[in-house]
């Protein structure tokens, strides 16, 4: 397969096309719009269309009204547009609509920056209105970013369910050598799709229910998907933790970074490994409760306030201590800050 | 192994094109690379700057706070990436744009006057960026003169003209990093 | 059926036989009907897909015999964007209100519009929010009292605004292709609404279509259906014309 040197933001929107998506609806906001700029070239080229919306608003109900006629379809954004985006992430999971969004993460709150951050943890797996889940993957690498793409398309159709690609503004940005792989060619059952009632009574795609009884067996059946999610769905990347008596827990292009740091302690002969979730919905709880007894303290590192740490500290239940290292608004951690704190919790265990 | 380079500029002088050159010539010679560019409005008009590893092995952090190698296009460049050198690492000046030495001693200096002999020796002004380039991987080795022609080659495609001259001048370049060895 | 018997009304194929959760003369069932017999008419139940929006007229796609989205409020033209740029050979449309086309959907309406979506917009306007109890719409008429204008729309010191005419403002534009106004309060206005809605429906793929219908809420105005039609027919269509105010191909 060939290589191709590509930036992370086009990477994704060509793994999307190759996985068949075939409708994109976008708007532009800093740092994903190489995204649209790639969509608006690529997907009239397979017979595709693609639709610059008059809003964030409008382009995620966009992506609702094409997955109801059971078309691949994604969206994509950045943190304050996926807060507009949130209204049709929730209809399409009380809708049961498999779609793919993407949200090239900047810092916040407010318009923040424009700069890498993971402050959208929150937003991502605890979102929009009402009892739902999006199934969350998160990308280290562009590769990677390419690969789950191609997943999400699968996952979406799977479960009907909404699948989000969470990502900082350095996956969007930068560019790594990838190769992209077939599709799987599964073939989902799409009979719900509204695409005209030839030979069969009319489908109603909704999210509308008017009695109590209704919608708590409808909540009961979403669950049940998220469920099955959780036994199924949960990927997590360990790294030297076979011996480690520190991990950090960290995502995205923080857990690379946590990576360099752990490297450099172990040649101190620190005994530290890494815990990278992938999924961040299904959060990997057993990945990190397999390790109370081992595990000393466990350090959550984030381009954020410290968000992700709630479900660190979920997993574990008080069973391991959990401390926090975190840079915000645009500063990106540096392994030798992550190094330092390494050091500083490693003597503390010592003693 | 690992080279990692900050390669800094006005916008429009080339800096991100040499930086995807080297990591695309990179990726051809089977290492593991990554380009990380600055973005936003920084990018309007402003200085630009790209961060470019190169290594054996996979790469952790795209982030190098401390790099190997700076390529510096421009005054500001220079002094902002200047210090943040690590120790016996590489810093190439553009000394047709920058009126000062480097102030470091404890770093390898090439002063390369790229803009006057891109005019001159090359024809074009245009390709002072690649003069640098070839000042760079003929000091490290990051990657060989081949390949990297190679990466300008794939990148000209249809422009096929303009490559002597830019082949020339990553030769320049590299005669330049053998002179002040 | 005997040689002397003929049917002359049935029930249109494009809606369902479900009762519809109405209230007495609301003229929502009578839009509901032309749009279904346009669909009969037109022979295209099987590839058509309609949008619900919310308001009252929300279950919609309950009431419609052909495939259905029901869309969040005011998005409805984005959603059928989603769908006719997705399946171009089906006939979309959306069904929506004026508190959902004109207030929270402005957005949506216009830039569909203006981007030419081969869809045709249904859009009932009764001046008022009627599912939430009666609440300004944007096109409430000046003076009108609703529950949040207690003393009547005042764009006055109150500073309420004043009606906003949808088919006036869309046909600003330069790309839709038949803008119209008709009214319900008449059984020849009915005739001429209904051949408004096929009109549009056999327009649908050269572009944008759009008919505004006048209609009312006897409930939110607290009068009789008959007092309602009056009503409207005295003081809404001097506020909103009846008439074509874009057909390109006629040359208007």
């Amino acid at each position: 397969m060939e290589k191709l040197l590509m930036k992370g933001s086009e990477a994704i929107a060509e793994a999307a096309v190759r996985a068949g998506c075939k409708l994109f609806f976008g708007y532009p906001i800093t740092p994903q719009n190489e995204i649209p700029e790639y969509m608006s070239k690529r997907l009239f080229q397979v017979g595709g269309a693609f639709v610059q919306a008059e809003s964030e608003v409008a382009a995620s109900n966009m992506i609702y009204g094409s997955a109801a006629v059971g078309e691949r379809v994604m969206t994509s954004s950045s943190s304050p547009g996926m807060a507009l985006k949130q209204e049709a992430i929730s209809y399409c999971a009380g809708a049961e609509l498999p779609v793919v969004i993407v949200n090239i993460m900047r810092g916040g709150p407010g318009l923040g920056g424009i700069q890498p951050s993971q402050s959208d943890y929150w937003q991502a797996t605890k979102p929009g209105h009402g009892d739902f889940h999006s199934l969350v993957l998160a990308p280290a690498s562009i590769q990677e970013a390419v690969d789950l793409v191609m997943d999400a398309f699968d996952l979406a159709d799977q479960y009907r369910n909404p699948v989000l690609i969470l990502a900082d503004g350095l996956i969007g940005q930068m560019m790594e050598p990838v190769t992209f792989r077939q599709p799987t060619e599964r073939v989902f059952d799409k009979s719900w799709a509204v695409t005209g009632c030839v030979d069969r009574k009319p489908n109603i795609v909704n999210s509308l229910f008017l009695q109590p009884q209704d919608l708590e067996d409808h909540n009961h059946k979403l669950f049940r998907k998220y469920a099955q999610m959780e036994r199924e769905e949960v990927r997590v990347e360990e790294y030297l933790m076979d011996d480690a008596e520190l991990a950090i827990a960290a995502y995205g292009t923080t857990a690379r970074i946590a990576r360099t740091a752990v490297d450099a302690a172990r040649t101190e002969g620190i005994k530290v490994g890494l815990i990278r979730p992938i999924t961040l919905f299904p959060f990997p709880k057993a990945a990190f409760e397999r390790y109370v007894g081992q595990v000393k303290v466990l350090l959550d590192v984030e381009m954020s306030m410290g968000q992700m740490i709630e479900d660190v500290r979920l997993a574990v239940h008080d069973r391991i201590p959990v401390r926090f290292y975190g840079r915000v608004g645009g500063m990106v951690p540096s392994p030798g800050e992550i190094l330092d704190q390494i050091r500083t919790l490693a003597q503390e265990v010592s003693q | 192994m690992q080279y990692d380079v900050i390669i800094a500029g006005f916008g429009g002088q080339g800096v991100m094109l040499i930086g995807q050159l080297l990591s695309n010539a990179a990726m051809m010679q089977g290492s593991r690379t990554v380009w990380m560019p600055s973005y936003g409005p920084e990018m309007r008009g402003g200085t630009a700057n790209c961060t470019i590893i190169v290594s054996d092995e996979e790469i952790g952090s795209p982030v190098v706070p401390h790099p190997h190698a700076v390529i510096a296009m421009n005054r500001p460049s220079l002094d902002k990436f200047e210090p943040l050198l690590q120790p016996g690492g590489l810093l190439i000046i553009n000394a047709s744009l920058i009126d000062r030495k480097a102030a470091r001693d404890d770093v390898d200096v090439i002063y390369v006057d790229a803009n006057r002999l891109a005019e001159a020796e090359i024809g074009s002004a245009k390709s002072a960026n690649m003069i640098m380039l070839g000042a760079y991987i003929g000091r490290t080795g990051a990657a060989t003169p081949e390949i990297v022609k190679s990466a300008i080659a794939k990148k000209m495609v249809g422009k096929e003209k303009f490559l002597p001259a830019n082949e020339a001048a990553i030769d320049l370049g590299m005669k330049i990093a053998a002179e002040q060895a | 059926m005997s040689a002397e018997e003929k049917i002359v009304f049935s029930y249109p194929t494009g809606l369902t036989t479900k009762n519809t959760h109405y209230c007495p003369g609301c003229l929502h069932g009578v839009a509901h009907r032309l749009v279904a017999e346009t669909i009969d008419e037109l022979g295209i139940r099987e590839k058509t897909v309609g949008m619900a929006p919310v308001g009252c007229s929300v279950l919609a796609y309950e009431y419609f015999g052909c495939d259905m989205v029901q869309a969040s409020h005011g998005r409805a033209p984005a959603v059928a964007t989603g769908v006719k740029r997705a399946r171009p050979d089906l006939y979309v449309f959306s069904y929506q209100g004026d508190g959902d086309l004109a207030s929270i959907g402005l957005a949506e309406i216009i830039h569909a519009a203006n981007r030419g979506e081969k869809i045709t917009v249904i859009f009932y306007n009764n001046a008022i929010y009627g599912m939430t109890g009666g609440q300004m719409a944007p096109t409430t008429l000046v003076g009108m009292k609703t529950t949040t204008t207690p003393t009547g729309r005042d764009p006055g010191e109150r500073g309420a605004g004043n009606p906003i005419r949808m088919a006036e403002l869309l046909a600003t534009l330069f790309t839709p292709v038949y803008i119209t106004r008709q009214s319900l309060l008449t059984p020849q206005d009915i005739l001429k609404a209904k051949r408004a809605i096929k009109r549009a429906f056999q327009l649908q793929n050269t572009g944008f279509t759009f008919v505004e219908l006048v209609g009312t809420c006897p409930t939110g105005w607290g009068m009789t259906p008959s007092e309602s039609n009056d009503w409207a027919g005295e003081k809404m269509v001097p506020v909103f014309p009846i008439g074509v105010f874009r057909d390109t191909e006629k040359g208007i």
